[in-house]
C-alpha cells in the first residue's frame, strides 16, 4: 500500500504574524517557515502505518515555490521515502486550495495511492478546504478532522472531532483523510536522518507541465490587522472583580 | 439576480442556531431570494423550525434514509446539482459546514471563501487568516458562477425566528455512493448551556492539572449558568472532552462574558475569543499574555480564588 502525504510550507506557528504597512500581505521576509503542523501529524500517522507493516511506501507532495523543497526534505528526514514538488511561480501569490487540490489529483493519477493523508487546515490561510475538494474531484470518500484512524483491509474506520464530540465513520479505500491535532504527536527529526534524507529522491514538476495553471480568480484585495482589544486592566481581589462585573451588568 | 441557498444544520430533531447565524450572514449579500435546504431522514420538524427563520423564503427539503446522518459525500452531489439555481451558497463554518462546503466546491471546481466575518457586498468579504492575526478582503469576480462561502458564526447574531417560509419537498437527484458509512457518535452529556452559543463561558487550562480538579471550573460555570470551555492543553491532557476546546482549531465563540482560568493566552486560543464581550483572566503569572487582552485580570492562584469567586457570586 502506498500513502500520499501533502505538506504545506507555512509561517511557523510560534511566529506572531504582522500585516505589511501597505496592506499588500503579511510579512514573510526573514520569518521562520515550517511544515504546517497538521501536515506533520498526517506524515507521522503515515510513518506509523508503515512501521506497523500496513504500508510500503510514503510519498510526500507539496505545491508551491522552489523553497518548499526544505519542508519536503524535512518530511523525508521524518521518514517519507520520496518527495514530489509541484512548482508554482512565486509571483502568482499564495496557492489557492483549488489549485493545490487539482495538482494533488494529477499526482494521485500518477501514483495511485490507497490513502491520502492531509492536514485538516493550513495555519496560514486557515481555509480547511483542500482535502475535501480533492476527495470530491477524485470521486472518493473523505474523512475529515481525524483523531483516530484504524485500517481494516480495504476500508478505514476514522474517528472525527466534530462540534458535538466524536463521530466515527467507515470509508472505503482509496480515501482522503484529513487529520486533527490529537491524532498523534509527531517525532523529532534526528541529525543522521537529515543526512540520509539528502539522498532520497525529490522530483520537481512544473505546475504547467501537469496541464494546470494557478487559479487566480479570487482577488485578495487588502490585508489589515485585526481590531485591537483594549485589555490590560487588573483588579486586586476577588471582591474587586465581582464589583467590576456587577458594574458592567454582567452579574 | 442574487439568489442564495443556505444549507441547514441539525441533529435530526433540533435545528442548530448556527443555521440562523448563517442566514444572517448570507442576508448581507442583498438576496432577492433566500432559500434553505434541509437534508434528513425524517426532517419534518426541523423543516418547520427552519421555516421560522426570518428572511427565508422557501425551505427545500430532501429526505431519505441515506440522509439520516450528515455525510458530506452524500449531500454534496445534491447541493452541486442545485447550485445552478443560485448565485450564492452559504453554510455555517461549523465542523458540519467545513466538512461539506469544500466538497461541493470540488464538485463544481470552484474556489470557496471560508469563515466569512463581514459581508461588504454581494461578492466582497472579509475573513480571518493566520489564526486571526490578519484579516483579508476577498473579492470574487462575476466570472465565478456561484459564490461558495462558510460563515463564521461568532461574527453574526442569529436571525429572528418570526418568519414563515414555504416548505417544499424536493426529490433527491443523486444516489448514495456507498463508500462512506456512518458508524457512531459520542458526545457530551448535553448538560448546561451549549458552548458555541452560550452568553457566559468559563474555560480552564493546563493549570487545572487533572480532570478531577476541573470540578472547580464546572462549579463556577454552574453558579453563573455558564458553559464550560477549555484550552487545547487541557483537552490534550484528557481533563475534558474535545468538544470543549476553544480556539483556532476548536470553537470560535462570542459570549458576553468569558472567564479564562489558568490559561496562558496563546494566539491559537485567543483567536477563539476575539469577539467576546468582556474577558476575565485568572492566572498566577502576571506576565501571561492572556492579560494583554483581558478586560479584567486577577493575578492569583486559581485554586484559592475560584472557589471564593463562586461563593461571592452565589451570596
Ligand atoms: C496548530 C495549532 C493549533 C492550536 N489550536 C489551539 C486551539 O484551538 N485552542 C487552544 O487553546 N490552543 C491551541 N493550540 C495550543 C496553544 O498554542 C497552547 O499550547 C495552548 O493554548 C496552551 O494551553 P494553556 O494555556 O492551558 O496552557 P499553558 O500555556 O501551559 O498555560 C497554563 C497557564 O496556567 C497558569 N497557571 C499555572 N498554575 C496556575 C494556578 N495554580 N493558578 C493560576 N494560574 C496558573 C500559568 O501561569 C500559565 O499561564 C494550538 C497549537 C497549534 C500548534
Amino acid at each position: 500500500m502506498k500513502i500520499l502525504v501533502t505538506l504545506k510550507r507555512v509561517v511557523d506557528y510560534n511566529v506572531r504574524v504582522r500585516v505589511k504597512n501597505d496592506g499588500s500581505g503579511v510579512e514573510t521576509d526573514g520569518v521562520k517557515m515550517s511544515i504546517n503542523p497538521f501536515d506533520e501529524i498526517a506524515l507521522e500517522e503515515a510513518i506509523r502505518m508503515k512501521e506497523a507493516g500496513a504500508a510500503e511506501e510514503i510519498v510526500v507532495v507539496a505545491v508551491g515555490s522552489d523553497q518548499c523543497q526544505q519542508q519536503l526534505r524535512t518530511g523525508l528526514a521524518m521518514g517519507a521515502d520520496r518527495a514530489i514538488l509541484v512548482e508554482t511561480q512565486e509571483t502568482a501569490g499564495p496557492v489557492q486550495p483549488l489549485t493545490a487540490a487539482e495538482a494533488f489529483l494529477k499526482i494521485i493519477e500518477q501514483e495511485a495511492p490507497s490513502i491520502v493523508l492531509m492536514g485538516k487546515q493550513a495555519i496560514d490561510d486557515d481555509c480547511s478546504q483542500t482535502g475535501q475538494m480533492l476527495a470530491a474531484m477524485w470521486n472518493r470518500p473523505q474523512a475529515t478532522f481525524a483523531s483516530k484512524v484504524v485500517l481494516n483491509g480495504s476500508s478505514a474506520q476514522v474517528t472525527r472531532e466534530v462540534d458535538s464530540g466524536l463521530e466515527t465513520i467507515e470509508v472505503d479505500l482509496p480515501a482522503v483523510i484529513t487529520v486533527d491535532l490529537r491524532l498523534n504527536e509527531p517525532r523529532f527529526v534526528k541529525l543522521p536522518e537529515i543526512m540520509k534524507a539528502k539522498k532520497k529522491p525529490l522530483d520537481v514538476l512544473a505546475l504547467d507541465s501537469l496541464g494546470l495553471s494557478e487559479s487566480t480568480d479570487f482577488e485578495m484585495a487588502s490585508y489589515e490587522a485585526p481590531p485591537k482589544r483594549g485589555g490590560g486592566k487588573k483588579v486586586e481581589s476577588v471582591q474587586a472583580l465581582v464589583d467590576e462585573l456587577k458594574q458592567r451588568g454582567l452579574l | 439576480m442574487t439568489k442564495v441557498l443556505v444549507i441547514a444544520e441539525h441533529d435530526g430533531t433540533q435545528l442548530s442556531v448556527a443555521t440562523a447565524k448563517a442566514v444572517k450572514g448570507a442576508e448581507g449579500v442583498g438576496a432577492e431570494k433566500l432559500d434553505l435546504v434541509v437534508f434528513g431522514n425524517d426532517p419534518a420538524s426541523v423543516s418547520e423550525q427552519a421555516a421560522k427563520i426570518s428572511g427565508v423564503d422557501c425551505v427545500r427539503v430532501v429526505s431519505g434514509e441515506d440522509f439520516a446522518e450528515p455525510l458530506a459525500a452524500r449531500m454534496a452531489p445534491e447541493i452541486a446539482k442545485m447550485a445552478s439555481d443560485y448565485s450564492h451558497l452559504f453554510v455555517a463554518s461549523t465542523t458540519f459546514g467545513r466538512d461539506l462546503m469544500p466538497r461541493v466546491a470540488g464538485l463544481l471546481r470552484l474556489n470557496q471563501v471560508s469563515d466569512v466575518m463581514a459581508v461588504l457586498g454581494p461578492r466582497s468579504f472579509k475573513r480571518p487568516i493566520y489564526a486571526g492575526n490578519a484579516i483579508v478582503t476577498v473579492n470574487v469576480p462575476e466570472t465565478v458562477a456561484t459564490v461558495l462561502a462558510t460563515v463564521r458564526t461568532a461574527s453574526f447574531a442569529a436571525a429572528q425566528m418570526t418568519g414563515s417560509a414555504t416548505i417544499e419537498a424536493l426529490e433527491s437527484q443523486a444516489s448514495d455512493p456507498g463508500h462512506t458509512r456512518f458508524v457512531g457518535r459520542e458526545g457530551s452529556s448535553g448538560e448546561g448551556p451549549d458552548l458555541s452559543s452560550a452568553s457566559r463561558v468559563v474555560s480552564g487550562g493546563r493549570a487545572l492539572g487533572s480532570a478531577d480538579a476541573f470540578k472547580v471550573i464546572y462549579g463556577l460555570a454552574n453558579t453563573l449558568g455558564a458553559a464550560v470551555g477549555a484550552s487545547r492543553a487541557a483537552v490534550d491532557a484528557g481533563y475534558v472532552p474535545n468538544e470543549l476546546q476553544v480556539g483556532q482549531t476548536g470553537k470560535i465563540i462570542a459570549p458576553d462574558l468569558y472567564i479564562a482560568v489558568g490559561i496562558s493566552g496563546a494566539i491559537q486560543h485567543l483567536t477563539g475569543i476575539k469577539d467576546a464581550g468582556t474577558i476575565v483572566a485568572i492566572n498566577k503569572d502576571s506576565e501571561a499574555p492572556i492579560f494583554e487582552v483581558a478586560d479584567l485580570g486577577l493575578v492569583a492562584d486559581l485554586f484559592e480564588v475560584v472557589p471564593e469567586l463562586e461563593k461571592l457570586i452565589s451570596a
